[in-house]
């Protein structure tokens, strides 16, 4: 103890003059000049934070007559309006369109950041109070038309997570695993839900509970957000927190499939191989470099860094005490996204979708808050070769953002339709935009 | 709102101008232990205390600067004395103000900034407050 204040002591003068100098020049000394940060070995700048939290809040605004811009041999159109805060989608065998609605956490405000941020992000996302329903869609003359708008089942507890296997709905809530008996050509749940498992829902500072079903649908794996951005509510709540469930269907029983994934926000399975892959959100204020939010396929067992490292090995200072041991055994994930870009849905393409799209995954991306210049607002597509991340994220449903700087929506889930379509969830706009190819035309 | 000392001529201070002059030094006390106590203990907890109480501290620091640069201006005779006061208390307010902007970090990144400010902070509320009290007194209702 001595000996840290002893240090502290000689520290003293650096840091007050450099808190004066940062404090002076406040914003002005951060650029954030976007380098082109994917990729599987991001450059990592030095963490850096100033006085005040880089911010960029971008004001909503309608979309009016405008459109999302998708690339040439696409269309794209709401095939869904005034919805209650749509977050992730799931296309069913007989093409009808599941939309989980709602909106989690309740999460106390401990110091009083935590008002005045939550106030000022508030301003970012859509006033309308989430639906704790799933509603579904359904085009049956196939002209791309969805004529059919209506509540499969409601009462739940922000429903994020979908999952189909066989007649097996699963959805996963903010607290709970549940399952409805699902017949084709469904348009209501003909029964509430039968309980799975509990989930881990204490404060839910990262509430969404993404969910994907294994190749032959014995297990599920349920994505649990930790409760904090970097351990600020304390250690203990953090028990359960930061990992990838797998759950036995039949049972109900469950065990950590792998740690240390901050914020996995969405989950999927990629076809032949049947390995799980997620994207996950990683930690914020600690400069608009980092930490790039990454796609990973994820190892059994794997501890993938939070919260005592990133990337990898690369220590966070903010976490005490510190646990040299699980940093040494961290795994550096596959593919970095970008810092701050907001991942928040994962879905493999098919071959339906064209040559050009045909292997490799769309990724939704929400977009930043902790950012200068705002990054994320698009959804992109990864090419993949060999089952493996193979290249630059090309833009594919782009325009979220107008040219004044407002957000006109935000991307969350996305859902490869097999008809050769892309469903994304829009949250701000309460919308769903299908991108459609438009070959035979 | 103010009466004339007998001591220095100067202005004594209304009680409640002294209240809230003296309620930073507990206040910003408080905050300092608290540091210490999650330095020693990484318990997040006392951090969320420090944070709240820097808050307290400004807010009550705040008005008893606001009541000081009035009674400054309104102040008939002034000497270097009822100058200092003001500034003290500036002072400690604006590294107060620092100090909780540091203590909106989180968990560990709060320091060691956090409890060197929270030093600095509790000085120069001691020190505002001795002149506050010492120099022009309190009182004058009855």
């Amino acid at each position: 103890m001595k000996k840290r204040f002893l240090s502290l002591h000689q520290d003293i003068f650096k840091v007050i003059a450099g808190i004066a100098l940062s404090a002076l020049l406040g914003g002005c000394v951060d650029q954030d000049p976007d380098p082109e940060e994917y990729g599987p070995s991001p450059t990592l700048p030095k963490p850096q934070r100033g006085l005040l939290p880089n911010m960029t809040i971008a004001e909503p605004t309608p979309w009016k007559d405008q459109l999302p811009t998708v690339p040439s041999g696409f269309t794209v159109a709401a095939i869904a309006t005034d919805l209650k805060v749509p977050r992730q989608t799931l296309v069913l065998p007989n093409g009808d369109i599941l939309i989980a609605e709602g909106k989690g956490g309740h999460a106390p405000a401990l110091k009083p950041k935590d008002i005045i941020a939550g106030y000022i992000k508030a301003k970012g996302t859509t006033p309308v109070k989430g639906g704790n329903r799933l509603t579904l869609l359904r085009d049956a003359d196939g002209d791309g038309t969805y004529e059919l708008q209506t509540v499969f089942a409601e009462n739940l507890d922000a429903p994020y997570g979908l999952a189909l296997v066989g007649n097996n709905l699963y959805v996963a809530n903010q607290d709970s695993l549940v399952r409805f008996d699902y017949r084709e050509g469904q348009t209501q749940a003909s029964s509430p839900p039968t309980k799975i498992t509990d989930l881990p829902s204490e404060i839910n500072h990262h509430w969404t509970k993404s969910l994907a079903a294994s190749a032959d649908g014995r297990f599920l794996y349920v994505g649990i957000g930790s409760n904090s951005n970097i351990t600020e509510r304390g250690m203990v709540a953090e028990a359960n927190r930061a990992m990838i469930w797998e759950i036995d269907a039949e049972t109900g029983a469950h065990r950590p499939y792998a740690t240390g994934l901050r914020n996995p926000t969405a989950l999927t399975i990629q076809p032949n191989t049947g390995t799980l892959w997620a994207v996950v959100n990683e930690r914020d204020e600690i400069g608009p470099n980092l930490v790039p939010d990454y796609l990973t396929s994820v190892q059994e067992g794997g501890f993938y860094g939070w919260p005592y490292s990133y990337w990898g090995q690369n220590v966070d200072e903010r976490v005490r005490p510190q646990d040299p041991q699980k940093v040494a055994s961290a795994i550096a994930p596959d593919y970095a996204l970008g810092s701050h870009v907001a991942a928040l849905g994962v879905d493999f393409s098919e071959s339906s979708m064209g040559e050009e799209f045909a292997d490799g995954v769309f990724v939704g991306q929400h977009g930043s808050w902790n950012r200068k210049n705002p990054v994320g607002y698009k959804v992109v597509f990864i090419p993949f070769r060999d089952g493996r991340p193979a290249g630059a994220p090309i833009d594919f449903v782009t325009g979220f953002r107008d040219e004044n700087g407002k957000t006109r929506g935000r991307p969350v889930g996305v859902t490869v339709d097999p008809k050769g379509a892309l469903i994304v969830a829009d949250d701000l706009a309460n919308v769903i935009w299908r991108v459609a190819r438009s070959t035979n035309e | 709102m103010a009466v004339a000392s007998d001591r220095t001529g100067l202005w004594v201070l209304h009680p409640i101008h002294g209240v809230l002059l003296a309620s930073t030094i507990p206040l910003f006390l408080g905050a300092l232990l608290s540091d210490y106590a999650y330095t020693s203990s990484y318990e997040i907890q006392w951090s969320n205390f420090a944070s709240w109480l820097i808050f307290g501290g400004l807010v009550f620091g705040g008005i008893a600067l606001v009541l000081s640069i009035i009674r400054l201006i309104k102040s008939p005779q002034r000497s270097g004395l009822s100058f200092i006061y003001p500034f003290l208390l500036l002072l400690t307010w604006i590294f107060g103000f620092i100090n909780s902007l540091i203590h909106a970090k989180d968990a560990w990144a709060t320091m060691p900034e956090g409890i060197i400010f929270s030093i600095i902070v509790v000085l120069l509320a001691c020190a505002s407050t001795w002149i506050g009290f010492a120099k022009f007194g309190v009182g004058g209702i009855r």
